[in-house]
């Protein structure tokens, strides 16, 4: 076994009643200490594997397994998950199943005590467990009230409350903003440094957390296809599994150049390495600043210049939808929109982004007439279509056929599942038949989605994004709310920046998602903003300029972003 | 825009002296408001109990909450009173007479019938009222710990079925929202309900699943459970003495009022409610005592 704390052997797994195995023949051993990424595309095996590791399958699950699941010396065919979660901590995608008390300390508590621990055991878990995930001062609010990033450092803080050896991590921040994101994958580097703990955790976003990395594992079709450190997974994807590479890495890899950065620092530094950054001393471009984007104030002007200049439609230019000062306030509450001003014309993409709770649910809610303002008017060019989080909500029929109109469905390639129940689609159908269902067959004048991107892997993304691009160009207005920079620089040429209930930014995406820390996409921040290149192809296409001999030209561009 | 989650009364932790007294005092106190309330005769007894139980409510911070509970308390209070005079044959002092209605008998409506039936009311609407500033300001997950001693399972259920209360409202919420975007959203509008409601059932089942497996890789399963562990003392705290004392006291003269016969009120066949120095005094000092732990506003935060 040579010290491993976990160890697969041969495992194959098949859910029961599947046609095809979940888990192939995997063998791979996990040693204490190590912090390691599950990789691949949707249905790749990754949670599979993490449920396998923690006995819930096939104890829980069910179907049929063979090979050897061994964690912490315990042989998960003869122990359960109660025996494998003396050692093994499990966090899950949605927090909100995760919690199953009314407060936090309750919560905590309950994972000590059914592990059988005495009164002072459990008061010292709670306050340890606390302190080290920062949640202190969440110990008595109650689990319904709080963030989803709340949510999900509580969850953690039961799976870590019996301070675990290994924890087991499904796409955790699936459900959260960038920040919130950002902070729990600290927090997990920050476990695995100081205290050692074993980490193993899924994720597609693997730029956020390929720079804690010790080890990535690749998952295709449940068998384990890539298997080393976190350079050697990059350059095994850029050959044969594109839809992995983190943005970064795609930008070196279509820039032509070697030794795919796992972060934005490494590939900042190899980019001055080879003259095509400046030094960080010069004129301090290690943070580029957003002057360049237009102000909330002149928002509204860009908008009309946009329209000027030929913008879609131009001539007999309506409104797809028009916000005069609107004004959302809670009774005996805060105002969640404050005043805002808005025009979106036929055929405009638009981002929408913002942390949680800046408005964007609300502001879409009002785009659809789902809420009425409380202060000023809304006007709209036609229907409004609203796509709103969870597209299992829409799905509420026997069968894929009564959910849409049939001309609906063929235009989203779904007419061979008419007769298919809905909740046997896949992830990425689900979210195709949903907005088929409120597209319907007419085309709306704006179709609004909320937060469409959660829980896809790149790949689905991608696809999404080329669907709005022709929606636009079809002449729908698209308003995407997302807290995904790439995606939003993928399927949007503006970019509305809501911060409080007010439009604290209103421009081109490009202008918006070039500059800033957390609303720029990686390729932005590893160039500096240069060019206004966000997306991996604009910026290779940038780096190749510098690779030509106009190095010089290109590090003028990143200065000038900074500046 | 209403909510469906806003309408049901759910605990928070407010900054408030009952909020912060520990979960089995405060059990204890409401327990004595409804001893009081359903052993007091007096309406004025009565009406004192229930003018202390939403001066409490200011005190705890839920008094807009607690005022929805009275006007749904109030639409069952006016049917017992309307049954009470229509059925009830007791009392001598007639204000209407509905002539033979056949095998009910004569239908002579009694003044003394419509106060018995306002005291039954006033009852009924002061348990409502107890019962529901118990439920907003009661830690229930303080008190499933108490009962985890005895059955660890039974109470962690009901504590996840609390918490799952408000997270089915939320789904219904989100499901109503979600088909309110669809082009066809007027049509078959009962059909629709219907289709939620089985949305908001097969969305429970896949939330018990994904519980039942949290649950499990918790160790809930395991049989190492707290169960008759020795627990930590905690020191009482201002509220938890001031509660305890209060409940103590209204328990007390709730029982010896009815004891001694103090405060009495009789409706048939005529009404007999005396008002003198003992029912007042009683309906005071019962108000008063309820009150009091209120007036300690230290150490109230969360």
């Amino acid at each position: 076994m040579s010290g491993a704390l976990l160890t697969f052997e041969n495992v194959t797994y098949r859910y029961p009643g599947a046609r095809d195995a979940a888990l192939s023949d995997v063998s791979l051993e996990l040693h204490p200490g190590e912090f390691c990424v599950l990789a691949g595309l949707s249905g790749g095996g990754k949670s599979t594997l993490l449920r396998a590791a923690c006995g819930l399958v096939p104890h829980f699950h069910g179907g049929r397994f063979a090979g050897r699941v061994v964690l912490a010396g315990l042989d998960t065919r003869e122990n359960g998950p109660a025996q494998v979660g003396r050692f093994a901590g499990a966090l899950f995608q949605d927090p909100e199943t995760q919690l199953v008390s009314g407060s936090v300390r309750a919560e905590l508590s309950l994972a000590l005590e059914s592990r059988g621990e005495g009164a002072v055991a459990v008061a010292r878990g709670i306050e340890e467990v606390a302190l080290a995930l920062g949640i202190d001062a969440l110990l008595d609010r109650p689990t319904n009230e709080l963030s989803g990033g709340e949510q999900q450092r509580v969850a953690l803080g039961a799976a870590l409350a019996g301070r675990p050896r290994i924890v087991l991590l499904d796409e955790p921040t699936s459900q959260l903003d960038p920040v919130a994101g950002d902070e729990l994958i600290g927090l997990l580097r920050r476990l695995n440094q100081e205290w050692e703990t074993t980490v193993l955790l899924s994720e597609h976003r693997l730029e956020r957390c390929l720079s804690a990395a010790d080890r990535v594992i690749a998952l295709d079709g449940g068998r384990v296809v890539c298997d080393g450190d976190p350079g050697t997974f990059l350059r095994w994807a850029a050959l044969r599994a594109p839809a992995l590479q983190t943005p970064g890495a795609r930008l070196f890899s279509l820039a032509g150049l070697p030794d795919a950065p796992v972060s934005v620092k490494q590939a900042r530094t190899s980019l001055r390495a080879r003259g095509l950054l400046p030094e960080p001393g010069a004129a301090g471009c290690e943070v580029a600043r957003d002057s360049s984007a237009p102000s909330a104030k002149d928002g509204s002007a860009w908008s009309r210049l946009r329209r000027l200049v030929g913008a879609p439609q131009a001539d007999a230019y309506a409104p797809a939808l028009a916000m005069r000062g609107v004004w959302h306030e809670l009774r005996s509450g805060p105002a969640i929109l404050r005043g805002v001003e808005l025009e979106i014309a036929p055929g405009e993409s638009v981002a929408l982004m913002g942390r949680n709770g800046a408005g964007k649910s609300t502001l879409l809610r009002h785009a659809a007439g789902l809420l009425e303002p409380t202060r000023g008017r809304i006007e709209r060019g036609g229907r409004v279509a609203l796509l709103l989080q969870n597209p299992g909500d829409y799905l509420i029929h026997e069968r894929v056929g009564e959910e849409a109109p049939a001309a609906a469905l063929r235009a989203a390639g779904l007419e061979p599942l008419s007769a298919r129940h809905p909740r046997d689609l896949s992830g990425g159908e689900r979210q195709r038949l949903a907005l088929a269902i409120v597209a319907g067959s007419a085309a709306p004048a704006l179709l609004a989605l909320d937060e469409p991107t959660r829980g896809m892997d790149r790949a689905a993304k991608a696809e999404l994004a080329a669907d709005l691009r022709e929606r636009a160009a079809a002449g729908c207005a698209v308003v995407v709310a997302t807290h995904d920079p790439e995606f939003a620089a993928a399927c949007a040429q503006r970019a509305i920046l809501l911060a409080d209930g007010r439009v604290i930014a209103d421009g081109s995406a490009r202008e918006l998602l070039a500059g800033g820390w957390y609303f720029a996409t990686e390729t932005a921040r590893v160039l500096g903003g240069a060019g206004g290149a966000v997306l991996p192809e604009e910026g290779a296409e940038l780096l190749l300029e510098g690779a030509r001999g106009d190095a010089g030209r290109v590090r003028s561009r990143a200065a000038e972003a900074a500046r | 825009m209403t909510t469906i989650g806003a309408t049901i009364p759910f605990y928070r932790r407010l900054a408030s002296p009952l909020h912060a007294a520990r979960a089995t005092v405060a059990l204890t106190w409401a327990l004595a408001l409804l001893l009081a309330a359903l052993v007091s005769e007096s309406p004025i007894v009565l009406l004192a109990l229930l003018l202390a139980a939403l001066g409490a409510s200011v005190g705890a911070g839920v008094s807009p909450m607690l005022l929805r509970a009275l006007r749904g308390a109030l639409i069952v209070s006016i049917p017992i009173v309307l049954v009470n005079v229509i059925v009830s044959r007791g009392g001598l002092t007639v204000f209407a007479r509905l002539g033979d209605l056949g095998p009910f008998g004569q239908g002579d409506l009694t003044v003394e019938a419509l106060a018995y039936g306002g005291l039954i009311a006033l009852k009924v609407t002061l348990v409502i009222l107890v019962v529901a500033l118990a439920s907003l300001t009661i830690d229930p997950d303080e008190l499933l710990r108490v009962v985890r001693r005895f059955s660890f399972r039974a109470a962690l259920t009901a504590s996840i079925a609390m918490r799952m209360l408000p997270l089915l409202a939320a789904d219904a919420q989100r499901l109503a929202d979600a088909q309110r975007t669809r082009p066809d959203a007027s049509a078959g509008r009962t059909r629709g309900r219907l289709a939620i409601l089985a949305a908001v059932v097969g969305g429970s089942l896949d939330r018990a699943m994904d519980v039942a497996a949290t649950l499990e890789v918790r160790g809930f399963a395991s049989p190492m459970l707290a169960r008759g562990r020795p627990r930590m003392r905690r020191a009482a705290s201002r509220h938890d003495i001031a509660f305890a004392a209060s409940a103590a006291v209204v328990a007390a003269l709730a029982i010896a009022a009815r004891a001694v016969g103090g405060a009495s009120f009789s409706a048939y066949p005529t009404i007999d409610m005396p008002v003198g120095w003992v029912t007042l005094a009683l309906a005071a000092s019962l108000a008063g005592a309820m009150l009091l732990p209120f007036a300690a506003r230290r150490g109230i935060e969360p």
